[in-house]
């Protein structure tokens, strides 16, 4: 076991370097080195909730899967839970938990239940023990009504419940969690962030995640990393990224007619749509939606907080780096 | 074995898995039985036309098809889902297998484990138990002992070659049909005399793909006849050596196949 206050992720300069081979002309094939990560380093301590953000493309599934053992690293040194994850896989298996929010670690045919029988028994778990852990994880998620059912028959929702209990019921220190909230419908969202919320603040679990979702960073991480084009672009809370990247709210207003682009001190129409139109906030938007509705008839209206892609771009455009590698994959900036 | 120990565990909790639906359970038994039935039934039906075939008679090549039969049905019973590979390498489910504490090869073997994969076994058995009363030979300690340790030798060189066919899958995810050519032909081929397929045949399947030493050379020994490739005697009781042999490779191209994996991730 690792010291209280060692660190639960150690990363020293980590990179990951895939070789493409490509024919080229007749048999001949060339090999054309592609960095997805360089030179990653940074450190988390016990306790720790970290958000692990980045446009798609820019090396976090990389990263990830580094961290848990399933891809090895080309360069650099890395610990977690004081194991090497890819020479030590099967040993960091039992004190990590995983959660792929994209597909799911339960087999599809068979009911919750069996799947956490199966999983208890690959963790070896003891049976009192795995009970009582079963017991409170249900009551927590509140998946008592879908135990018996299949998981292929399950919710979006129920099924992500479904493997947060498979990832925790070892009792795991660290828990990564990749795009845990993708796809899920409010409730659902509000359940997972405050359970996650639950473990770290009365376990002292762990949590490292990656999301798009800046809901999730709001209420779940004290801290924020940033990866880009392979580096880590910055390293701190969420009120240092906005303030160093920042990225105006949008109202989106629905008016009773189509009509000319709205003007109130503020705000600045950004686009139109017949009756639709987008502004831009400069400032606080009570003011401008009281002005806006007494200036014309409004059918609805919605506040659009930006998208964490908006503050990454943004971030980008405000400091380009010039010694950034070239573009590893295709990198594509997810703007709603 | 930690393996051995981690297969039985999760093939406990697949089997009570299973057993809740018995009546489906049992249905899928019996298909399965049916099917590998048909074979027996083709081999009889050969011998109402032909009573001897090429120096063997009905009980020979029902004692070779059941040797056959138990090798590459206890193979697949234990191993046969490694085939399987290419789609965890798709879906992304070896991913998850990945960060599971127990051997991936372990995942995948006893992954949807059943006791409907019983299913060819059963037929093979039943025919074995036919058959070995029937066989004209000089029953000696030696050829006793020799049909156990065939059926042994046989189910772990049949379990090398499923999972060398699935390891190809690492490096060509379409290479299952390539792959079932060996395991599923091999298992066809060798439920007849080797004899009746010509030399050619009998060289390959003796120096490249060792399938001879699933049933056909052991049982020239049990059934004491000459072998048609001239090979000398010794061969009859390599059936040990080729089998820890091919698992060696085996393990071998696999862990070569998950090294690779974890470099690219593909």
């Amino acid at each position: 076991m690792t010291a209280p206050s060692a660190p639960v992720i150690d990363a020293e300069g980590v990179g990951k370097e895939f070789v493409l081979r490509r024919r080229t002309r007749g048999l001949r094939r060339a090999a054309t080195r592609v960095p997805a990560v360089s030179e990653v380093s940074f450190t988390v301590r016990p306790g720790e909730t970290v958000g692990y953000l980045g446009p798609n493309g820019a090396g976090k599934s990389t990263t990830l899967k580094m961290l848990v053992g399933i891809l090895t690293p080309t360069a650099g040194r890395l610990r977690v839970a004081g194991l090497e994850p890819a020479r030590q896989r099967t040993e960091l298996a039992y004190r990590i938990g995983v959660v792929f929010g994209q597909r799911t670690t339960l087999w599809w045919d068979l009911p919750l239940r069996d799947s956490f029988a199966l999983l208890r028994r690959m963790y070896r778990v003891p049976a009192a023990e795995h009970r009582a852990r079963l017991e409170e994880l249900v009551e927590l998620l509140e998946l008592a009504p879908f135990l018996a059912t299949p998981v292929r028959q399950l919710s979006l929702g129920q099924r992500m419940r479904g493997d947060l209990t498979a990832a925790l019921l070892h009792d795991p220190s660290l828990l990564v969690l990749d795009e845990p909230t993708i796809g899920l419908d409010v409730v659902s969202k509000a359940a997972v962030r405050d359970f996650l919320r639950r473990m770290n603040a009365e376990r002292g679990t762990t949590i490292l995640l990656t999301t798009h979702d800046l809901g999730d960073v709001e209420r779940l991480c004290r801290r924020v990393m940033v990866i880009d084009h392979g580096r880590v672009a910055f390293d701190g809370d969420l009120a240092g990224l906005r303030a160093l990247a920042p990225v105006p709210r949008t109202l989106v207003v629905d008016l009773a007619a189509p009509a000319p682009p709205i003007d109130v001190p503020g705000a600045r129409v950004i686009r139109t749509d017949g009756p639709r139109q987008w502004l831009e906030l400069a400032g606080n938007p009570a003011a401008v939606i009281a002005r806006v509705s007494h200036d014309h008839e409004i059918a609805d209206l919605t506040l659009r907080e930006p998208d964490i892609e908006d503050v990454v771009t943004r971030l980008y455009r405000e400091r380009p780096d010039p010694s950034a590698p070239a573009i590893a994959g295709d990198v594509r900036h997810n703007v709603e | 074995m930690a393996e051995a120990g981690a297969y039985l565990r999760l093939a406990a909790a697949w089997f009570r898995s299973a057993a809740q639906y018995p009546l489906s359970l049992a249905l899928l038994t019996l298909s399965q039985v049916g099917a590998a039935m048909s074979s027996v039934l083709a081999i009889v039906f050969v011998f109402g036309h032909a009573r001897v075939l090429s120096g063997f008679d009905l009980g020979d090549v029902l004692f070779l098809y059941a040797l056959s039969g138990l090798a590459f049905g206890l193979a697949d019973f234990a191993f046969g889902s490694v085939e399987q590979l290419g789609t965890h390498i798709r879906t992304g489910t070896l991913d998850t297998m990945l960060v599971r504490p127990v051997s991936v090869l372990v995942q995948i073997a006893v992954d949807r484990f059943s006791p409907r994969r019983l299913g060819k076994v059963v037929p093979a058995a039943i025919t074995l138990c036919y058959a070995l009363p029937r066989l004209d030979t000089d029953w000696t300690p030696a050829r006793i002992a020799m049909v156990p340790a065939t059926v042994l030798c046989g189910a772990a060189i049949c379990t090398a070659i499923w999972i060398l066919g699935a390891s190809l899958q690492f490096y060509v995810t379409e290479a299952r049909e390539a792959a079932n050519s060996v395991t599923y032909g091999g298992s066809a081929l060798t439920e007849y005399p080797l004899s009746i397929y010509g030399q050619d045949v009998m060289r390959v399947v003796t120096f490249v793909v060792p399938l001879a030493f699933v049933n056909w050379q052991p049982a020239l020994f049990i059934l004491d006849r000459p072998d048609p490739l001239g090979l000398p005697e010794w061969v009859r009781f390599a059936a040990p050596a080729v089998a820890v042999a091919l698992l060696a490779c085996a393990a071998l191209v696999w862990r070569t196949g998950m090294r690779r994996y974890a470099s690219t991730g593909s």
